[in-house]
């Protein structure tokens, strides 16, 4: 056999299993996006942008990602540098920090749910405790704030931990010898931290941040059990109209949408903690 | 000034002891290299004085103040490590002025110092490069202009040159030696190359199995080894040693031939000689031939002497063949005498 040819042969299973079940379905999404009864249209779009929900349901999306990735990639970075430290059990620790990973997202907001819930752990303490005389109902539609809140702690806690794998992956691939010379050469661990840690570790925080922010984006499951409709999302939004309004069409637009800005966030990510190839370790 | 004092520095790893109570002191501006194999200790005693390790017990002070206890930023230490560690996402210049930076030194102090270390080490050049467009040979450069810029008392290298091929090594040896005698400061140099040693101590701490078995200059570490272990360690060829036994009080025979040596309870002590100490002639020690080695300037005879190998080193003029028979005369006043139990000079 030609040498040359090999790779591609063997690339071939990969590639055509890639093109029948994601591009093809893909493009058939996208067509529909830009169709309506046979036609080529914008229409699908406009009637998504028309929506009174649209503009919220892009806000919650956007101010949940906003609220709940900065808080997780400082847990994230915490944790990690705790683990990294580690020297007995670290594997240990590993795991248990992991094991909300496990849980898919709708187990993961039917836990939280438990907790807020009108018969909930939460209220069950509070009451045992004499602070509440009756059950509050904290994920009422008037409680928009407390729905966010649950919403935004469940996902921190179902989702922290994928950021701290791949940043303690990161950390191990750092040299201890450039954290000796930058003690040796006057930095505290905070400034060894800040001028050591941080810059070396931009790979990985761009693999972690663009994983979580895309993630974000997605966001379905969690608020659907505890927000039901009453906090909006993007992918809700999507289910919404492809099940309840039987309109596929929109459906397709708003998957283009979500696309859309998670390739834009993508970009900004790579943009911007771009490592200089001469920089690297 | 900055004397460097250890007491009774030990460290012990486990069940492991790396380093036995080493006890040594380094004057002001005196350039100290730790000699030794892999494994005896030297890079561990280093990191102790560097602050990067802890001792399990004694005591260390730079400059007449104890700084066991202080972390390594606080030492008034600088140092060079084996494989550079010149950071990868810093420019040259910000590598050389991390340290300065550190100190938060006005910007204007930070550049005159790092142009000149960069000057010094003729790295002007560079200085907007990163490490990964740098040479093995460059890096090296930035690490000792990095510690060079500290203006510290104290510089520590660990095993600085080790990375570097042979010719660009030696380059660099006689630079270094420049440089730091300049820098006036006082220099522990730690490296498993007794010829880097040689060439750069003021005084060599020859090291094994975590003890300091001598601590002298270069050449007294040389003609006056004060273990069969530095006699057998330091020269290429090492020393040859040879069985004595007694003849009388204070005479003992070595291979066929008696001399005049120590007085010793023992039946049998240790002969030893330099290979280039020794002259073929008509009497001396009984010496078969086993292999010839022309080198140019001198030639190298591996002998058989009273069945062990024997190196000598002859004036290139000599003809020898292998299976001829030799007697080789050595040079009184270089004669060594080793105790076989305690393996110390007598």
């Amino acid at each position: 056999m030609h040498g040359k040819a090999l790779p591609y042969l063997l690339l071939t299973p990969a590639t055509l299993f890639l093109c029948v079940f994601f591009l093809f379905p893909f493009a058939l999404v996208a067509f529909e996006a830009f169709t309506r009864d046979g036609g080529f249209t914008l229409d699908n779009f406009r009637t998504m942008a028309g929506s009174w929900k649209f503009p919220v349901t892009v806000r919650n999306t956007l101010l949940l990602s906003a609220v709940v990735v900065p808080i997780q990639l400082v847990m994230a970075l915490l944790m990690a540098t705790m683990v990294s430290r580690l020297e007995t059990g670290r594997s240990a620790a590993l795991y248990i920090f992991a094991i909300p990973l496990g849980i898919s997202d709708l187990a993961a907001g039917l836990i939280w749910l438990a907790i807020f819930d009108q018969s909930g752990f939460l209220n069950t303490l509070l009451s045992n405790l004499g602070v509440i005389d009756r059950p509050v109902m904290f994920l009422g539609y008037q409680s928009k704030l407390t729905i966010f809140i649950a919403v935004a702690l469940a996902e921190i806690w179902r989702a922290t931990a994928i950021m701290m794998v791949i940043l303690v992956a990161g950390m191990g691939l750092i040299p201890r010898e450039y954290y000796e010379a930058a003690e040796v050469f006057g930095a505290s661990p905070w400034k060894r931290f800040i001028k050591i840690t941080l810059p070396l570790l931009r790979p990985s925080l761009q693999t972690a941040i663009i994983l979580r922010v895309i993630l974000a984006f997605e966001v379905f499951a969690v608020v659907a059990a505890l927000g039901g409709t009453n906090l909006p999302v993007l992918m809700g939004e999507t289910y919404n109209w492809q099940f309840t309004l039987q309109d596929r069409n929109v459906a397709a637009a708003m998957a283009l949408f979500i696309l859309a800005i998670s390739i834009g966030f993508t970009l900004f990510f790579l943009r911007v903690l771009r490592v200089p190839k001469e920089a690297r370790i | 000034m900055a004397e460097i004092a250890i007491k009774q520095v030990a460290k012990r790893f486990g069940s492991f002891t790396a380093l036995h109570s080493i006890d040594l002191t380094i004057a002001d501006q005196e350039f100290m290299v730790l000699l030794g194999a892999s494994g005896c200790g030297k890079t561990t005693l280093l990191r102790i004085v560097a602050g990067l390790e802890t001792p399990s017990q004694g005591e260390v002070w730079i400059g007449g103040r104890r700084v066991d206890h202080l972390p390594p930023r606080e030492r008034g230490i600088a140092m060079v490590f084996q494989n550079y560690a010149v950071f990868p996402h810093l420019t040259v210049f910000e590598n050389i002025a991390f340290g300065l930076r550190m100190k938060k030194l006005p910007q204007q102090e930070v550049e005159g110092r790092v142009n000149r270390t960069a000057e010094l080490m003729h790295i002007e050049q560079l200085l907007k490069r990163y490490s990964g467009q740098l040479s093995g040979g460059q890096r090296q450069r930035v690490a000792v202009a990095r510690a060079l810029a500290m203006e510290p008392d104290v510089i520590l290298m660990d095993e600085p040159l080790s990375n570097l091929d042979a010719l660009l090594r030696l380059e660099m040896r006689a630079e270094l030696k420049g440089v730091l005698a300049a820098s006036k400061t006082t220099t522990i140099y730690v490296t498993h190359d007794q010829v880097e040693a040689m060439s750069l101590a003021d005084r060599i701490a020859v090291m094994h199995q975590g003890h300091i078995v001598q601590a002298a200059s270069p050449v007294e570490v040389y003609r006056n080894p004060a273990a069969r272990f530095v006699g057998s360690f330091i020269g290429n060829p090492p020393m040859n040693f040879i069985p004595a036994a007694k003849a009388a009080d204070g005479s003992w025979t070595v291979a066929g031939l008696t001399l005049p040596g120590p007085k010793s309870d023992k039946q049998t002590i240790e002969f030893a000689i330099r290979p280039e100490d020794v002259d073929a002639g008509t009497e001396g020690l009984h010496a078969t031939v086993r292999v010839v080695e022309p080198l140019g300037p001198h030639t190298l005879v591996t002998c058989d002497v009273e069945g062990g190998l024997f190196r000598a080193i002859l004036e290139s003029n000599v003809t020898v063949a292998v299976g001829d028979h030799l007697r080789l005369l050595p040079k009184p006043d270089r004669i060594r005498w080793f105790d076989p139990e305690t393996t110390n000079a007598l």
